[in-house]
């Protein structure tokens, strides 16, 4: 059975602190904000697959920080370039989480090109990413996730899932500046830390 | 070097006082010679090469968060292709996004808006239309006008383009 991305998100999170950053996409960030509550939450990574770049300028910025991005197939397809530059800059410190739903859910569910074909898993692995997953069953995710967040970045997840339940899908929060304002302002008391990679 | 010509070590060294220390680049054949070949030299500076122009205003906006200072290096096609990037980061979201954008095919001397070129004459009233602020540089008395528009962008989180008229020797 195909894992729901809400269950796989809800393991993710048992694995995730106070002070972990995370920068998600549109439908993975609807279901995160509801699983994770934290100003520590990036949503505003505007339009048109941005968030892994958005990653890529957090883990530069925070070096001794890990940086969890979640992403989706068609944000990912949008700016596929992405994995190229994210693994030619090569942070250690970034773990990259890729949600397949086979959909762009966010404007109405349609296909993605490739659903069921392509293999992003090996579009990472070609680009160069350290360490790469891939998931499709919630049990073998909630076994492994502990040491795929210990990997050597940059760390690349593909995890083939379907929609859960239905979270609320605040735009007006998303693209407003007061989560923009309020992670702003998390960031500056986060410690500065050493992670071992 | 008269005041006419525009020098790439001079702009370098004005991104640098600037407090600049990411340079995020698509090659340029304006911007190229005189400004890329001396960051991918220069190891004060970090270098993240992109697949494409749009990825640096994700990047550079990620950047800011942590106080990091960066400056996007594209040509002035990488700066069309990105416009809805631009648009959501840098204006909606009002992040300090600064990019240097060259004019390639712009003759010297001849304003941006004047060119017989339509790429060219077609920048300036779309960053207008955006309601962005741009600075054109063109000489090395323009230079001076990099670090202040810099320090404004990141105190008022505001996003600037220079656009660079001429190729920097």
């Amino acid at each position: 059975m195909v894992m729901k991305r809400d269950e796989m998100l809800r393991c993710l999170a048992n694995h995730v602190d106070n002070e972990q950053i995370v920068v998600a996409a549109y439908s993975s960030a609807f279901d995160w904000i509801s699983i994770r509550q934290s100003p520590l939450n990036y949503i505003s990574s505007g339009a048109m697959g941005m968030t892994s770049s958005h990653a890529l300028g957090f883990a530069l910025g925070w070096p001794d920080q890990r940086i969890i991005c979640l992403d989706g197939d068609g944000s990912l397809l949008m700016n596929l370039g992405s994995l190229v530059t994210i693994a030619d800059s090569a942070p250690k410190n970034l773990v990259h989480f890729v949600a397949d739903n086979g959909l762009y859910e966010a404007n109405g569910p349609h296909s993605t090109p490739g659903r069921g074909k392509t293999d992003y898993a090996g579009l990472a692995r070609a680009a160069g990413y350290k360490s790469v997953f891939e998931f499709d069953s919630l049990p073998n995710f909630e076994q492994q996730i502990g040491s795929v967040l210990q990997a050597t970045g940059p760390v690349f997840v593909w995890s083939k899932v379907e929609k859960g339940e239905n979270y609320p899908k605040d735009y007006k929060l998303m693209h407003g500046p007061e989560i923009r304002t309020r992670f702003s302002e998390a960031v500056k008391r986060i410690p500065r830390r050493r992670i071992e990679v | 070097m008269s005041e006419e010509e525009l020098s790439g070590e001079n702009i370098l060294n004005a991104i640098r006082e600037a407090g600049v220390s990411h340079i995020l680049s698509v090659p340029d054949r304006t911007t190229e010679k005189g400004i890329l070949r001396r960051v991918a030299a220069d190891h004060s500076f970090r270098h993240v090469r992109v697949s494409k122009e749009d990825e640096t205003i994700g990047i550079s906006a990620g950047l800011s968060y942590s106080g990091t200072r960066s400056l996007c290096l594209f040509q002035y096609t990488g700066l069309l292709d990105s416009l809805n990037a631009v648009r959501a980061i840098a204006m909606e979201y009002s992040m300090p996004i600064c990019m240097m954008v060259g004019l390639l095919g712009k003759k010297a001397g001849v304003p941006p808006k004047e060119s017989d070129n339509y790429g060219i004459r077609i920048v300036e009233p779309i960053l207008e239309a955006m309601e962005m602020k741009y600075v054109l540089i063109e000489s090395n008395h323009d230079v001076k006008k990099i670090v202040p528009a810099i320090e404004e962008a990141y105190k008022n989180s505001t996003p600037v383009t220079f656009l660079i008229g001429r190729s920097p020797i």
